[in-house]
């Protein structure tokens, strides 16, 4: 559902991803693993137009990834995004938060957006905080709402730009566990992570990306627990065994 | 100051005529310059190129002429070139011309100062730019925005007396004619003063709330 195929980007003179192709299934989950400023990010931010990409083509469900094209629209409420920082609105309530893009986008009906929003903070964990502001929620807590934010677009794929990585290690067991769950329902993911015990029993594939090429992928147990390359060895052997 | 109070009790209700067109002045102006600040500070953030070196342009060009010049450019310039504006017409058109690049300035700053994370996350749900705008940066620019805003108001309030250049009979004006036509200079602009000074503390309070409330998130 998800294609793509040799993908260039660069920032300035930096060529930060070199040839990136890939695709992802439908009712997929797929982890981009690799050290920070390999690429991962600005894969997931080209796959919904956040970011340009200079060459190649990335594709979903057929349709083109234009940022500068009216149909970026129509790929942005198919593929949703959570982001590192949340980004959640702080001038609005949890469910506000849910219901905006519903809302205001999509042009659904208040009633039905709202007993929906209502329904996907209850599924996050979250009912009884529709009416607090993010301020007042804890990290873990802001990125359930804002994946049920994600969810609240119906969407068909679901991008995790390092979903825990700004969360205190108490917390990030809760959003695991929401995304476990989506996993589990069918929902397509791909999750860029850290967390290598989630990609392991969660993710169906795993990408390792180093220096903006697709050094090693295959499925997640097999790649994590033998990987073959000696750049994914390394890797790994430093993010499981820092000491 | 002999005789202040019977000199302002006398004179108290001709000024306040002039308090009158002040406000009016005020407002009018305030408004348009809101309404052009708002337009300009759009168009800088726009992301197109052609509009937001227009609007950098324009706010220089704006902001490098004295507006005792905007006023007789309006007043006295523009009938030659078949545009009559009445004295009250002309003041709130320089007025909230010359102001509304101080509040582009102002808005472009509170727009910028929200953080792009906020940004992609509204487009990430689909939003264009002007929905992003209007429900995700805006709500959040106000409470950046609101107390140097109130500085303009405070600021405009008193520039509005500069209008009295064009024969707009404003509190200034009134004063002045009152003063040149008694000779009671000082109890006339002790009065004058202390009537720009009264309408200026309720404004003074606001800013003072404004900052209080946007220091607390």
């Amino acid at each position: 559902m998800i294609e793509l195929s040799d993908v260039h980007k660069s920032f300035g003179k930096v060529e930060v991803l070199k040839g990136i192709t890939a695709s992802v299934q439908k009712g997929e989950v797929v982890c981009i693993i690799g050290p920070s400023g390999s690429g991962k990010s600005t894969i997931l931010r080209c796959i919904n137009g956040l970011e340009s990409y200079d060459r190649g083509e990335i594709s979903v469900e057929g349709l083109k990834v234009d940022r500068e094209a009216p149909s970026i629209v129509n790929i942005r409420t198919q593929v949703s995004m959570v982001f590192q920082r949340f980004n959640l609105f702080p001038h609005r309530t949890a469910l506000e938060n849910v219901v905006e893009g519903p809302l205001y986008v999509k042009k659904e009906s208040r009633a039905a957006a709202l007993d929906r929003g209502r329904a996907l903070l209850a599924q996050v964990g979250l009912a009884e905080k529709a009416d607090a502001h993010p301020p007042q929620l804890s990290g873990g807590q802001q990125q359930r709402v804002a994946i049920a934010r994600a969810l609240a677009m119906q969407p068909k794929a679901i991008l995790f730009d390092e979903p825990t990585s700004a969360l205190d290690p108490e917390l990030v067991g809760d959003v695991l566990g929401v995304m476990r769950k989506l996993a589990d329902d069918g929902m397509t993911m791909v999750v860029v992570t850290h967390e290598m015990g989630f990609a392991r029993e969660v993710a169906d594939r795993v990408l390792f990306i180093d220096g903006g090429v697709i050094v090693e992928q295959g499925p997640a147990k097999a790649l994590l627990n033998q990987p073959q390359h000696p750049r994914t060895q390394d890797f790994l052997r430093r993010v499981l065994h820092p000491l | 100051m002999k005789g202040f109070w019977h000199d302002a009790a006398e004179f108290f209700p001709i000024l306040l005529n002039g308090v009158a067109l002040t406000i009016v002045v005020t407002i009018g102006s305030l408004l348009l310059s809101t309404v052009l600040g708002l337009v300009w500070a759009m168009m800088r953030v726009s992301g197109i190129k052609a509009l937001s070196m227009l609007s950098a342009s324009l706010i220089n060009v704006i902001r490098g002429i004295p507006i005792i010049v905007l006023l007789f450019y309006l007043y006295f310039v523009m009938p030659d070139l078949g545009v009559t504006l009445s004295a009250l017409q002309a003041a709130i058109l320089g007025l909230g011309i010359a102001y509304s690049a101080y509040q582009a300035e102002n808005f472009r700053a509170g727009i910028e100062a929200i953080d792009k994370g906020q940004i992609e996350a509204a487009q990430s749900i689909g939003m264009g730019w002007w929905l992003t705008m209007r429900r995700v940066v805006l709500p959040q620019a106000v409470r950046i925005v609101l107390p140097p805003y109130g500085n303009v108001m405070i600021m405009m309030l008193k520039d509005s007396s500069q209008a009295s250049t064009i024969t707009v009979a404003e509190l200034a004006l009134q004063g002045k004619l009152i003063a040149s036509s008694t000779f009671k200079n000082t109890n006339v602009f002790t009065l004058v003063a202390l009537m720009y000074l009264t309408m200026s503390i309720p404004l003074i309070l606001l800013v003072r709330h404004f900052e209080k409330r946007a220091g607390k998130r």
